[in-house]
């Protein structure tokens, strides 16, 4: 019986094509506009997370300064030392690796070729406060980082613009001039790709007294990058660093930090919960085309029963219970709205994966908000239908037939 | 009033009644008429308009209910039904054949004769092969995919008489099934119904204006001022023009 009751609904459907596609219209503009919306809000949240979290995770970097993203330490603010990195190493709890570092921006020169990029002179530890991984070869040994040898190790953007050849490796041991001096590069970097942060793979790493000695001249270190072990809280960890860089750098009680600490955790959350709050309303802005989508089936089906009367006495008259006419009407509502909602998810997929090509955030597909889509326009379709359907079913089949 | 005939009586009316609104614009359409009638008759119901004729076939069809009175169809008390009871009582014995045919628009003879069934569950198989059956029972085989669109009037009201016997009725109940008819389809139509009443035993309950359709029935009840006039056999009955009998012969 419900089969055919089914079928019969499909039929209806499909003997006012124009109709029904106009009546599904609003379904599919709102399911398809929810689903595109969350699914580029969660394209969004994931890019912003990726790229922080290719700067490192669970890192602060401090810099001097009093705020922001550019600190870079303007005029007669003190930069850092190497001490201030040993004592932090020594003095606080839950630190996993600091690493002072330097920076600079040259050209550097090799196999023929020059190239402009970044220089940055730092520590061991500097690999491990950004997560990087090696390509192939080592990273810097003790004697080179206390004598400041002539080695690099090179991102796999600048391996490319100078050696080309085979992702990776080509480069491994060959000269690269920097400045003044040439080095032997003894190291690549696994690539990290493209992010919104700029290009990270477009850097050469030499050992900090490298850096002061052959390349700035200065004792200076412009960052302090300090990992923290894994599972530890950064508020305490950030209050006892602020504490000690305060008593290092002798800050009366009255003076303002000279220096701020960024937290890319707590950078991470934030973004995200905006992007999440964004996203969030968005969706119910589509949400309520959806309602408006609905109502535009309630309005169809009424006039459909009232346009069927005849049909609908003359099923009665056959003996058709009220229980039969009202699933019928129900049924035909459901499907009206859950072919919406079918269409509008298609339409979404289609439309979130060509947007997120087009903005640049990778396309997460959540099955999650497609199937409540498609259960919440089903949904629509029972709610909405549930009052022409029952106006149809309790209709007395004598004035239903006399119905002109 | 009721036929002498030893068998009990298939539908039986006691003193109903049927009045529509209230107070003095209240308006009895039935007075209290008394009505018996046994199984095979085949009788005419007649009147002018405003008689109560169609407030009697709409309380025997069971599509309504009197307001006094008793209505016992096979012994069952039907003014005492619920609307999906009585329901399932026209499903099961009841047929109804309408002066405007009342077919679905769109959709073929055959979908159309099946409706009934589908509401009493039958599959898809049972339907269509009673749908066939029903459809060659008017002689309009060959014509199951054709829609009303497609079909004279004639032909759309014989598609309707099987919509109402491929349940296979105990009662058929026609409204002035050739009302909206040419004289010559309607003698069709009539043979048709005479045919199912004679061979098949099916009781037919007509409402009708024309005499000449009347002649028909083997009796003849007479509505005026929501009473019944007269109850009586018909003296000179029709067995069926020539013409009809190829359609007689095909059921």
């Amino acid at each position: 019986m419900l089969l055919s009751v089914f079928m019969l609904a499909l039929r209806s459907v499909q003997r006012n094509m124009l109709r029904s596609f106009l009546t599904i219209l609003g379904i599919v503009i709102g399911v398809s506009a929810v689903i595109t919306m969350v699914t580029l809000g969660h394209g969004a949240t994931q890019a912003i997370k990726t790229q922080i979290s290719s700067l490192g995770t669970n890192l602060l970097m401090v810099r001097p300064g009093q705020r922001g993203f550019g600190g870079g330490g303007g005029g007669g603010v003190p930069q850092f030392t190497e001490a201030d990195a040993a004592a932090i190493a020594a003095q606080i709890g839950g630190v996993a690796a600091v690493a002072p570092q330097g920076n600079t921006n040259v050209t550097v020169v090799g196999n023929g070729r020059n190239w402009a990029t970044g220089v940055t002179g730092s520590s061991n530890d500097w690999f491990l406060t950004g997560n990087w991984k090696l390509a192939t070869g080592r990273i810097f040994d003790l004697d080179e980082q206390r004598a400041g040898a002539a080695v690099c190790v090179i991102g796999e953007t600048v391996r490319r613009e100078i050696y080309g050849g085979t992702t990776g490796t080509t480069g491994l041991g060959e000269a690269l001039r920097v400045k003044q001096f040439s080095c032997n590069v003894i190291g690549i970097l696994a690539a990290k790709g493209q992010g919104g942060m700029g290009d990270q793979d477009d850097v050469v790493v030499l050992p900090l007294h490298t850096l002061q000695r052959r390349v700035t001249g200065s004792r200076k270190v412009g960052t302090l990058l300090v990992s923290m072990e894994d599972g530890s809280d950064s508020t305490p960890l950030k209050a006892s660093l602020r504490q000690l860089l305060r008593e290092r750098r002798k800050l009366a009680d009255s003076d303002d930090d000279n220096f701020n600490i960024f937290d890319t955790q707590q950078l991470a959350e934030t973004l995200s919960s905006t992007t999440q709050v964004l996203t969030t309303l968005l969706g119910a802005v589509a949400a309520v085309s959806l309602l408006v989508g609905g109502i535009g089936i309630m309005n169809i089906m009424l006039v459909s029963v009232t346009e069927r009367t005849r049909e609908i006495g003359l099923r009665l008259a056959v003996g058709a219970l009220e229980s039969e006419v009202l699933m019928q009407f129900l049924i035909e509502a459901v499907v009206l709205s859950a072919m919406g909602g079918l269409i509008g998810v298609i339409i979404a997929t289609a439309a979130s994966y060509a947007l997120s090509g087009a903005m640049g955030v990778p396309y997460a597909f959540d099955p999650s908000i497609n199937l409540l889509s498609l259960i919440f326009s089903a949904a629509i379709g029972v709610v909405f239908g549930y009052f022409p359907a029952r106006r149809a079913a309790q209709m007395d089949p004598i004035e239903a037939l006399r119905h002109e | 009033m009721s036929t002498s005939d030893n068998n009990s009586p298939l539908i039986s009316l006691r003193g109903v009644s049927k009045r529509y609104g209230a107070g003095s614009v209240a308006l009895m359409a039935l007075k209290g008429i008394d009505l018996d009638i046994v199984a095979g008759e085949f009788v005419a119901i007649m009147g002018p308009s405003g008689s109560g004729k169609s407030t009697a076939m709409n309380i025997l069809g069971c599509l309504d209910t009197p307001t006094s009175g008793q209505y016992l169809f096979k012994g069952a008390h039907v003014e005492a039904l619920s609307r999906d009871q009585r329901a399932r009582l026209r499903r099961r014995y009841l047929g109804f054949v309408f002066q405007g045919f009342n077919l679905l628009a769109r959709t073929s003879a055959q979908e159309n004769v099946e409706l009934p069934l589908l509401y009493r569950g039958d599959s898809a198989s049972v339907r269509s092969a009673a749908a066939a059956k029903a459809l060659q029972a008017v002689g309009l085989s060959g014509w199951e995919h054709h829609t009303p669109a497609e079909l004279s009037g004639g032909q759309q009201q014989r598609v309707a008489i099987a919509r109402a016997i491929v349940t296979e009725p105990a009662v058929v109940l026609a409204d002035e099934p050739t009302g909206n008819l040419d004289t010559q389809r309607s003698h069709e139509i009539m043979g048709l119904l005479l045919a199912l009443n004679r061979d098949h035993g099916i009781t037919v309950l007509m409402v009708t204006h024309e005499p000449d359709m009347a002649a028909y029935a083997r009796r003849m009840v007479h509505f005026i001022d929501g009473g019944i006039a007269s109850d009586m056999p018909n003296p000179h009955v029709v067995m069926g023009p020539p013409a009809n009998m190829t359609v007689a012969e095909s059921i």
